[in-house]
């Protein structure tokens, strides 16, 4: 790029049809150290350029056949976007046959007689001008070209991206969603990956900063959201884990703004995370509206001692949508610089018409108020209508597990003792330890459902000792979960958890043994549950999971005290062998 | 404009400095040149052709003004003026004087190069 300062060689080509005027001239340029062509008119001037490519071109105005203007024409029409100097020579005195020189696009003019010292300033000049502009279009080619590179790199990025976020449930009727086509690269991520045991995770996202960063930030927080949703992990355990990797891995001064909720269709139920994320929106069947605003700091900011995630619980019915959505809608401007706003955006939620979802009716709203195009908008939006039936619970399961075989007979206990009750899940853990046999891996809904409804069943009856009559109705919804909580923090050492599993095999399959018990008290057992002898009262019980463990297993007995449950699941060999699901019963 | 001289004698001198070796042939090939140019001006005049009268007459003004001709150039000058607006009477009236001031001129290059 930087040439030598050195009085430079140009290649120079002179046409005059002067025999005088030409010898003079070419002797000084020859002097000055330039290769010098000379031609006699426009004519040969014109073919001696297109043969020889020179530098710059020096022409006399007045020649027989072609005159000067009209080969300056010529030749710059020949260079295109190469600077080639035209320097006019001239004893011409009038203006505007001056002027008429410069409009036919010479650069400028070398008077008669020559003087050697003007012409070397003049020559240096444009040489300079010559090498300044060969540079910028070097570089503008270069700009060009890297920006090319970089938008098909992006694409291929998305590519990548999108095969690490393969799981997702986005595609589901009852979610309608949208994003535009590169959206990663502006910041925003927008996931949904099914439970094992039912219901669904939803992340909603917002990058601060744009571009490389960004979708830096967004493959482990796809990463770490899939694989710890799929494996059972809670929603406060999956975020955990994202702010605590967002910390390590973003500068300070970047972080991740998010929405997440935790849908459970079986129980009509979601929790809530909104940490720096614009309100998204609860849209009752009955037009009634609950707005869900943010309460924590965005992910990336607080250590991971100083973060916590307790969630916000709402009860939902089928009917309802929920509606999520990043900073874009609120930012959207019209030409006459407006913004859409929170106005806007409460208008539109007013007026969407029933049976539409809101995240297009939105969408719709907002692209006819700002006038742009799919393509330019900056916009993330996600609904997913409340159903009564689990949406996803009869999709596939798919996991990173290995090909092997796995252990065929063994057994394992796992206690959970005292206040790590009130802040540990043990259910992803077991869930690993049953997914070492690869004959359960296409089990693993069932088997994480019957592990769940146990190990809930246990916490919350049986160690915290909640009624399960008070779920019933909206009053008593949050009274339990605000008595859950409160008892939460009041557990004692002694009480603990603690599940045994026992694995063994048959010729046609196998058979996993899960056994729960508690520290609690227990319940009264009707006759036809017990194991044991049998016990003198038959109350009813509620245990809102046991005819569905039931239905799921071969077959759930308690111990006559009530405190221990023990499921039977049975599987079949036909089963194993590939990771297609089967699950007809399920 | 009289006064300006017949030959510029340190323009002379530039040139021999940057013409080196093929002083002497500038200096023939212009004093041939100019020949052919009063030739082609008589020609020019004869066939009343005003526009390659003022031509030649300016192609003659450039290379006498370059080579340090400056009363010549200034004839020249004069010319081509009148061949451009069509006063070719006048035209007809210099060229008496543009001769003999070409004369001139090639006395005093001769004497130069002989020096």
């Amino acid at each position: 790029m930087t040439e030598p300062l050195r009085p430079a060689s140009l290649r120079l080509l002179i046409a005059d049809d002067s025999n005088t005027d030409r010898l003079i001239l070419s002797a000084i340029l020859t002097r000055q150290g330039h290769e010098v062509r000379a031609a006699e008119d426009g004519q040969a001037a014109l073919a001696l350029y297109e043969a020889w490519q020179p530098d710059m071109v020096l022409l006399d105005v007045m020649m027989p056949r072609m005159d000067g203007m009209e080969a300056a024409r010529r030749i710059k029409a020949l260079a295109g976007e190469r600077l080639v100097p035209v320097i006019f020579l001239t004893s011409l005195s009038d203006s505007g046959s001056l002027a008429q020189c410069l409009e036919c696009g010479g650069d400028d003019f070398l008077p008669k007689p020559y003087n050697p010292v003007i012409i070397q300033a003049k020559l240096g000049a444009f040489d300079r001008m010559r090498r300044m502009h060969s540079t910028l279009t070097r570089q503008r080619d270069l700009i060009r070209e890297r920006n090319e590179q970089l938008l098909a790199e992006q694409v291929t990025a998305r590519r990548v991206f999108d095969n690490i976020a393969h799981t997702g449930c986005l595609d589901i009727p009852s979610i309608r969603y949208h994003a535009s086509p590169l959206s990663v690269f502006n910041g925003d991520i927008l996931f949904a990956c099914p439970r094992p045991a039912g219901g669904m995770h939803l992340l909603v996202g917002d990058f601060t900063g744009h571009g490389l960063p960004a979708a830096i930030g967004a493959l482990p927080v796809a990463e770490i959201f899939y694989g710890m949703t799929s494996k059972g992990f809670s929603g406060a355990d999956v975020l955990r884990e994202l702010n605590q990797k967002l910390v390590r891995i973003l500068p300070t001064s970047m972080f991740c703004c998010a929405c997440f909720v935790e849908v459970d269709f079986r129980d009509g139920h979601l929790s809530v995370w909104n940490g720096g994320l614009p309100d998204g929106f609860l849209l009752r069947e009955d037009g009634g509206r609950d707005a869900l605003p943010s309460s924590h700091l965005p992910l990336g900011v607080l250590s991971p001692e100083r973060f916590t995630a307790p969630m916000a619980e709402y009860s939902v019915r089928p009917g309802d949508q929920l509606l999520l959505m990043t900073d874009g809608v609120l930012e959207a401007s019209n030409a006459g610089g407006e913004w859409f706003g929170e106005a806007g955006l409460a208008r539109c939620l007013a007026d969407c018409p029933r049976g539409r979802s809101p995240a297009d009716y939105l969408v719709e709203q907002v692209r006819s108020f700002s006038g742009r195009s799919e393509d330019t908008d900056d916009l993330t939006v996600l609904a997913l209508r409340i159903t009564e039936h689990d949406p996803v619970a009869s999709r596939p399961l798919t996991g990173g597990h290995s090909a092997l075989p796995g252990p065929a007979q063994w057994r394992s206990s796992y206690q959970v003792d005292g206040h790590t009750l009130a802040d540990f899940s043990p259910l992803p853990l077991l869930l690993h330890v049953c997914m070492a046999v690869a004959g359960l891996r296409q089990h693993s809904g069932p088997i994480y459902t019957i592990l769940s409804e146990l190990y809930n069943n246990a916490l919350e009856h049986g160690v915290l000792g909640l009624p399960s009559a008070w779920k019933d109705g909206p009053e008593g919804f949050n009274r339990y979960y605000a008595e859950r909580q409160r008892r939460l923090g009041d557990v004692r050492p002694d009480q603990f958890i603690r599940f045994e599993l026992e694995h063994s095999v048959s010729s046609s399959g196998g058979r996993l043994v899960i056994r729960c018990l508690d520290s609690g008290d227990g319940f009264d057992v009707p006759l036809a549950e017990q194991t044991g002898p049998p016990a003198a009262t038959t109350p009813p019980y509620a245990g809102r999971g046991i005819p569905l463990i039931r239905k799921l297993s071969s077959g759930l007995t308690y111990n006559r005290q009530g405190n221990c449950a023990e499921v039977v699941y049975d599987w079949q060999l036909a089963d194993t062998g590939t990771e297609k699901p089967d699950r007809g019963h399920w | 404009m009289n006064d300006k001289p017949h030959l510029d004698e340190e323009a002379l001198a530039e040139l021999r400095d940057v013409m080196e070796d093929e002083f002497d042939i500038l200096i023939q090939t212009y004093i041939t040149d100019s020949r052919e140019r009063i030739e082609a001006l008589h020609q020019a005049l004869s066939g009343n052709d005003q526009d390659a009268f003022a031509k030649t007459a300016h192609s003659f003004k450039g290379s006498s003004i370059n080579i340090g001709a400056s009363r010549l150039g200034d004839l020249c000058l004069k010319a081509e003026k009148a061949g451009r607006e069509g006063r070719l009477d006048d035209a007809r009236v210099l060229m008496p004087d543009v001769e003999s001031e070409f004369l001139t001129v090639r006395k005093l290059m001769e004497e130069s190069l002989l020096a």
